[in-house]
């Protein structure tokens, strides 16, 4: 692993607290290092800086010299250098930090453009917050809280705007709530390359569109929903579904393809409302792409596999008597988490069957959505299942149809979309595991409902080879068993050993057993994932182009 | 041990005769018997509640008859006992309330668990819900116990309005920006 430079230092005062910051640092985050937080509208750490809200306006003050001589100006009381304010008040966000400076937070001066800040972006500002989804993440409520009036001196009528526009498929716009910071506007111009989206009219009226004849459909739209500061932008699948202060939040990953972009699932009561992203700065910066939030819909589907009723020792049974029959393949999947397929290369081990993953590709779209639509090929690697980048199962088929193969284990995997033919599942018997029905479930001797990615814990490795973890986001369907439990129990029942399924256990074997995760735990991996070392696999070549904070390897070198 | 041994006032011709007593008795029962009723005969006669009292949680409607209810949640975030269940919807577009966009599309109110603190009213920005005069449910599953927003819409009928907050929205909506 490579240790990034060093960054420069900077020592400023915050507050009168002095604190050493990366050069380059601009007040508020200087000022958030000290745990200090300065109000903020249109700022925002992954866009350019617009300086347009005037919320973050702060004190600035420079240590004084003589203008002729250099020299420091001493003061007599103190003993220190005298420090030259600014009489005017300077933007936090536009104001990158020098060595010296001191800035005031918490001022009287800093106060009172606060609370005249908030009362202009009130003045116009709907009485919308009982049926405005933004409320209770909402910055202009929280702010209205701290530096609010309370009440209002303006006795004309309020500006009217367009409500409920349709700004894509996914967006809804209410102009009268936009405070104007144009996050959203910077973000489809910087981030997603479309930009669509600008203010037309001027002062008061100046009003948030789309550009004529577009639409904002590209698929980051819903990101401009996460980073606008007030409800103004809202998305229409959340819109009026459930107040955000009943919503747990837990960690995940994004299953979508081998970015591994990091979110957070949002569920009250074992149901999934929404999915949004969860800042890491080496993986998806505060991102996260439009179709991995609506994975969650797959929790509920319609096909989604039930149990059948059947003792879940009966279907042991009878899968154990097929794996016991000899001329078993075990297809993985690059889709299951790192435990279940270490469990998975286990359960073949112990069978000396072949293994084969399905390859999953696309088209990468160079920002947050990669070639390798399986989120964990890289884990089929590590834990040893499968030693090159996997394809499609020709070579299963072929296996087949020499009679050579008579059982397969499918571990969530639909084998006929994966290229085998009716026929060719005909002939097998097939043990299938997994949470949704398709042509394989409908074919296999013995199905196993099991969760998806939002029911259960585990960990994925993405195209960097970071490792990281999810957990259980909501309580798994009823009859449902974790993927983890299902193969322990199989591998016993083929006559291995057994650590136990749970992830503390699977995590011992796994330190154990595969050097790359030598002394970690499923609780050690940090929260914005772990770099692995990829050396060993250098060599192959990975369907992944260029995305954001990945550059291939091989890009690399000939670049 | 010791003890005092009290004299008892010898009774007297009129007390022992026991005629005043029983006339005195006659005379509290004369009385009552033509005095108005002081207890009432519940449940057929119901007393009048004053204002202000805390009876079951209702939602209203405005004088309009719109249901002032937006489904904001906060009376279900507030609620002690956890009593409120609200599953919020959109106002379909061509409702004539439709610029006030939100809705409850099921508004459930447990009245086995609710303790009557009106924390709910308190909190409600669009005052829709009012706790206002049944004092008595009664029921014979829990089932029956919890109130469903029709119910609670029958219980709570239609109070006056200070504000009509939503017909100015609508109005100035209508009106444009053209005053300015
Ligand atoms: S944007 Fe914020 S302040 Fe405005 S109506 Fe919505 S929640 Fe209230
Ligand atoms: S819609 Fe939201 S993000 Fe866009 S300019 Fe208005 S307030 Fe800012
Ligand atoms: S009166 Fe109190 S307990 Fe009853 S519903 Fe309202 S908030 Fe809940
Ligand atoms: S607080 Fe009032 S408006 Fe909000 S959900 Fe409860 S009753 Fe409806
Ligand atoms: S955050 Fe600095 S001007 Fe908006």
């Amino acid at each position: 692993m490579i240790q990034p430079a060093q960054p420069e230092l900077v020592t400023v005062f915050i507050d009168g607290q002095e604190i050493a910051v990366p050069k380059g640092t601009n007040v508020i985050e200087a000022a958030r290092m000290v745990g200090t937080d300065v109000p903020h509208y249109c700022y925002h750490p992954k866009l350019s800086i617009a300086g347009n809200c005037r919320m973050c306006l702060i004190e600035l003050g420079m240590p004084m010299t003589d203008r002729a001589t250099r020299e420091p100006i001493m003061d007599e009381a103190t003993g220190k250098q005298k420090i030259n304010w600014i009489p005017r008040p300077q933007i936090g966000c536009g104001t990158t930090v020098a060595p010296g400076m001191h800035v005031k937070t918490q001022s009287p001066m800093v106060k009172e453009c606060r609370e005249g800040v908030m009362e202009f972006l009130l003045i116009n500002h709907p009485l919308d917050c009982p049926i405005c989804d933004q409320a209770g993440e909402c910055k202009l409520q929280e702010q209205a809280t701290g530096y609010g009036r309370g009440y209002s001196r303006f006795i004309e009528q309020k500006n009217v705007k367009p409500k409920r526009t349709r700004l894509g498929p996914r967006v809804t716009l209410d102009d009268e709530r936009c405070v104007l910071c144009s996050r959203c506007i910077r973000f489809t111009q910087e981030v997603a390359k479309d930009d669509v989206l600008g203010f037309v009219d001027r002062g008061s009226y100046s009003t948030l569109t789309c550009y004529p004849g577009k639409e904002l459909e590209n698929n980051y739209s819903l990101n401009t929903v996460d980073i606008c500061p007030v409800g103004a932008l809202t998305s229409t699948d959340f819109r009026f579904k459930m107040r955000v202060w009943f919503l747990k939040q837990t960690n995940s990953i994004c299953p979508e393809s081998s970015v591994g972009v990091n979110t957070v699932v949002w569920s009250r009561e074992g149901v999934i409302y929404r999915i949004t992203p969860r800042r890491n700065d080496e993986v998806n910066d505060t991102w996260m792409p439009d179709s991995g939030r609506v994975l969650y819909k797959e929790v509920q589907a319609e096909n989604r596999l039930q149990p059948t009723g059947d003792p879940a020792s009966d279907l042991l049974a009878t899968a154990t008597r097929l794996l016991q029959g000899g001329a078993v393949a075990v297809v993985g999947s690059g889709r299951s988490s790192l435990e279940e397929q270490f469990l998975t290369a286990k359960l073949a081990r112990q069978l000396h069957a072949a293994t084969f993953v399905v390859g999953r590709t696309g088209a990468g779209d160079g920002i947050l959505i990669s070639a390798d639509r399986n989120p964990n090929t890289r884990g089929a690697l590590v834990t040893g299942l499968i030693s090159e980048v996997p394809g499609d199962l020709a070579a299963l088929g072929r296996e087949i149809d020499a009679g050579k193969v008579k059982t397969v284990v499918s571990v969530g995997e639909d084998l006929s979309a994966a290229g085998l033919t009716a026929e060719q599942l005909a002939k097998v018997a097939i043990v299938y595991l997994g949470s949704h029905a398709n042509a394989t479930s409908a074919a296999a001797q013995v199905v196993f409902p099991t969760l998806t990615v939002f029911e259960k814990s585990g960990s994925f490795i993405n195209q960097q080879f970071r490792l990281q973890k999810f957990a259980s986001a909501v309580p798994g369907l009823t009859g449902a068993t974790d993927d983890r439990v299902v193969l322990d129990q199989l591998v016993t029942a083929v006559g291995g050993e057994s650590a136990g399924s749970d992830l503390v256990s699977v995590w011992r074997e796994l330190a154990a057993g595969i050097p790359g995760l030598a002394d970690l735990t499923y609780a050690k991996i940090p929260d914005t994932g772990l770099l692995l070392a990829d050396d060993t696999w250098s060599q192959l070549t990975f369907p992944e182009g260029e995305s954001l904070h990945h550059q291939p390897a091989a890009a690399e070198t000939t670049a | 041990m010791s003890f005092k041994t009290v004299e008892r006032k010898p009774l007297s011709f009129a007390e022992r005769t026991y005629v005043p007593q029983i006339l005195g008795g006659l005379k509290t029962t004369f009385k009552k018997m033509v005095k108005p009723n002081e207890t009432l005969e519940y449940p057929e006669a119901r007393p009048t509640i004053p204002p202000g009292y805390r009876g079951v949680p209702t939602l209203v409607k405005d004088p309009n008859g719109r249901e002032k209810c937006v489904s904001c949640q906060l009376c279900e975030f507030v609620c002690p006992p956890k009593a409120i269940r609200i599953k919020p919807g959109e106002i379909p577009a061509d409702d004539p309330t439709a610029h006030v966009e939100k809705a409850p599309q099921e508004f459930d109110i447990d009245m086995l668990r609710c303790i009557y603190c009106g924390l709910c009213q308190e909190v409600c920005p669009e005052e829709a819900i009012w706790l206002q005069n049944v004092f008595s449910l009664s029921g014979y599953t829990r089932e029956e116990m919890v109130n469903n927003k029709a119910k609670l819409y029958e219980l709570g009928g239609t109070l006056p309005d200070d504000h009509y907050k939503w017909d100015k929205k609508k109005a100035a909506e209508e009106a444009g920006n053209g005053g300015h």
